[in-house]
């Protein structure tokens, strides 16, 4: 069984070479899983990994196809959820992952880079959403709302709209993005707090449908807060916002003799800036689920009433689960704003809460590698595989109306996975232990 | 400006009333699919957006072929109705059926299949009408018939003659299904298994029977209210139903949930606040807050109620049993 696994992933490295594309890539993803399904000497299956990731890295360089990106994400988790791989096997094909490929193809291909720093944005926000509705069971439909108030707590202040309302040197110099994630992580716990504390009382599905119509109004709001006096400029959007200066970034680079031009200096330091970030976000993440309030959120979420009469406070512990989430999605939203220089209400609608649950869904309720390969995976399948998609349609199926555009059609996407996920397997891709038994458990 | 509140206040109700009755019709089939199953149907906006796509369709195509507005209108709204009622039958029997079958104690998940099952709803809608007409904003073609107006209570009132079909068929439809649910065997099977499904099984109810006639019931009462939805304000689209149908879950909360004269008062209620509110916020402020605040009024009307009478105005409290 190794041998042929290994042959698969010979095979799929000369193909990456010979043949780079989106046939290669399934193959890979396909070699991928079998390297990780199949029973493999610890040797055996690093030697393995290795060569896939070189395979993915090589195929992602030469041909720009981002299915290859899936395969990599898939070997981090892979890295991240197998036994018996030696420690400093993970940490070393991680940090090459993360460090080598992906800026090797995104020097290659800069789409590389945008996708993976919207995949990182998202993964952050899905870990953070995960913090709700995996550990506590709390089904928060309005997620994208506090997204939107990160993103225009610097929108604002990082351009010239702060004018409208008050005196002082408008835009904030760049520098200050570091100092708006610090009150990003404020202001969205805050609005955690506003919300939460009506809605958090209700039961799980008052609160799904509760927090699904207060992140309409958080929209309506940013929607129409340009009068009487202009906050958000309506739905023009605000831009330009300012991005912190990275002078000491092209030095850093130069000195290890990597020289960046114009569109990729910011794409690299925004890609490890998000790195960092995920780091972090992952991080706390360990560390609550295994706090006493991590441990707090699954009983709660297990049982309420059980939860009640072991002495945890219900409204507290929920609030603090409500607005960890909401700080992880404000930080990241200060990144979007200045990433994208631009924000506007269109990036916050229901569907950007649905797709955020859906990357948790997908990934596994509760399980931290499960959300990240979420995350790769539906902003991949929405940035590139149904552009991509919509580009075959047009050009090799031109009788077909152009209404019929794939690309337009997320929702479909995104609505066949929910409900194919919970009908066939609701503990998701890479289920999280506990959870796996707690779907079982009525079977 | 309290002069001009009470000159407009005839024709804020009027307006309200017919808001109302399209909400009261669409609270109608959350409450009735809440009774049986305890689940919030999220997919049932769609379903009304399903039927105004059908009345919109059946106007398009019959309109030149049936000269009598009123039969046309029938037409559509039996077909709409009809098609309205078969997708929430198939919907039940596809995507909930199995959890349930399953078995999963976990809330989440028939909660998430809902909403997924709405997103699919509505693209599908929009695939269907991209390959029939290669467009999805559809406009309700006018018949003849059915336009015309009349001024009430010298001139306080403008009503289109459509208001009234709107206003008639939406009590017959309501008088209907009281009679129903109080008066037939299926009635009494619906009671019975929202009141408890597994002591209805034992007298010989067949629960899943039921659940999908709650379904057909509450489906083809949404499918009617969307066609009249789509003769009152005529522009349609696969996303129409997302709004009404969260406000016709509110006037459903509002009237107490699972409660059926609950959802018909809590409808009339919630057109009246919302239009009210819709109408009087730009005067009361001086055009500093639009119309589009209303919705935010609907929403946080939800919450009140919710926090502050969760059993609603006409439900009973119901203790959690551990």
């Amino acid at each position: 069984m190794s041998a042929l696994s290994l042959l698969l992933s010979l095979a799929f490295l000369a193909l990456a070479f010979l043949a780079p594309g989106a046939l290669a890539n399934l193959f890979g993803l396909g070699a991928l899983a079998v390297a990780t399904f199949v029973r493999l000497s610890p040797q055996g299956r690093t030697l393995n990994l290795a060569l896939l990731t070189l395979a993915f890295t090589l195929g992602l360089m030469r041909s720009g196809n981002t299915l290859g990106l899936i395969g990599l994400v898939g070997i981090l988790v892979a890295l991240t959820t197998l036994p018996r791989i030696p420690t400093w096997v993970r940490a070393l094909l991680g940090l090459a992952i993360l460090l080598l490929s992906v800026p090797l193809a995104g020097f290659a291909n800069t789409f590389v880079f945008e996708l993976g720093i919207q995949i990182g944005i998202y993964a952050a926000m899905a870990l953070g959403l995960n913090v709700v509705v995996g550990m506590a069971g709390l089904l928060d439909l309005g997620y994208a709302a506090f997204f939107a108030v990160g993103a225009y707590t610097w929108a604002i202040f990082g351009s010239e709209q702060a004018k409208n309302f008050m005196q002082g040197n408008f835009p904030l110099p760049g520098e200050y993005m570091y100092l708006f994630m610090g009150i990003a992580i404020v202001t969205t716990a805050l609005t955690g707090l506003l919300i939460g504390l009506p809605a958090l009382r209700l039961r799980g599905d008052y609160l799904a449908i509760v927090t699904l119509g207060l992140g309409e109004v958080v929209r309506i709001l940013a929607n129409n807060l340009d009068h009487p006096v202009n906050f958000t400029n309506g739905p023009q959007g605000i831009t330009p916002v300012q991005r912190p200066p990275i002078d000491w970034f092209r030095e850093l680079m130069a000195a290890i003799g990597v020289r960046l031009d114009q569109t990729t200096d910011y794409q690299l330091f925004f890609y490890f800036l998000v790195l960092v970030m995920i780091g972090l976000v992952v991080l706390v993440n360990l560390n609550l689920a295994n706090s006493r309030f991590g441990r707090a959120w699954v009983a709660i979420r297990e049982d309420e009433i059980a939860a009640r009469s072991m002495g945890i406070p219900l409204l507290p512990t929920k609030l603090l689960a409500f607005m960890t989430g909401a700080a992880f999605s404000g930080v990241m939203g200060v990144i979007f704003a200045a990433q994208r220089t631009f924000v506007s209400p269109e990036s916050f609608t229901l569907l950007a809460s649905i797709t955020i649950l859906g990357m948790v869904i997908l990934g596994g309720m509760g399980s931290i590698p499960g959300a990240i390969l979420g995350a790769a995976a539906l902003t991949i399948l929405n940035l590139d595989i149904l552009k991509t998609f919509s580009e075959f349609v047009r050009t090799s199926l031109p009788q077909i109306p152009s209404q019929v555009d794939p690309a337009k059609y997320e929702r479909l996407v995104f609505g066949l996975i929910l409900v194919l996920m919970m009908i066939f397997r609701p503990e998701g891709l890479i289920p999280e232990k506990r959870h796996r038994a707690e779907m079982e458990e009525g079977a | 400006m309290l002069e001009q509140i009470l000159t407009l206040l005839p024709q804020v109700i009027f307006d309200g009333l017919i808001l109302g009755f399209v909400y009261a019709m669409v609270a109608l089939g959350y409450t009735m699919v809440y009774g049986v199953l305890e689940l919030i149907n999220f997919a049932h906006s769609e379903i009304f957006m399903i039927g105004a796509v059908v009345g919109v369709e059946v106007f398009r195509y019959l309109a030149p072929q049936v000269e009598n507005g009123l039969l046309l209108l029938l037409l559509a709204l039996v077909l709409g109705g009809a098609v309205a009622g078969i997708t929430a039958i198939l919907v039940e029997r596809f995507a909930y059926r199995p959890l349930r079958k399953r078995g999963t104690t976990n809330r989440l998940v028939p909660l998430i299949t809902a909403i997924g099952v709405s997103f699919i709803l509505q693209d599908l809608v929009r695939l269907i009408e991209g390959l029939w007409h290669n467009e999805f904003f559809l406009r309700m073609r006018t018949v003849e018939d059915l336009e015309g107006s009349v001024e009430l209570f010298e001139g306080a009132i403008f009503a289109q003659n459509k208001s009234f079909i709107l206003m008639g068929v939406s009590i017959l439809m309501l008088v209907g299904l009281t009679y129903l649910v109080n008066r037939t065997k299926l009635g009494v099977a619906i009671r019975a298994v929202a009141q408890d499904l597994s002591t209805a099984s034992l007298m010989g109810i067949d629960p899943d029977r039921i659940i999908s006639r709650t379904f057909l019931i509450g489906g083809s009462l949404g499918g009617v209210a969307g066609v009249l939805f789509a003769l009152q304000y005529t522009t349609i689209t696969p996303y129409v139903g997302f709004l009404p149908g969260l406000k016709a879950f509110t006037a459903a909360v509002l009237g107490g949930i699972g409660n059926i004269p609950g959802a018909m008062v809590g409808g009339l209620v919630l057109g009246q606040l919302e239009n009210f509110f819709g109408t009087y916020l730009p005067i009361l402020t001086n055009g500093n807050f639009g119309t589009e605040y209303k919705d935010v009024v609907a929403f946080l009307i939800l919450i009140l109620i919710l926090l502050l009478r969760p059993q609603g105005l006409l439900g009973q409290v119901v203790k959690e049993k551990v």
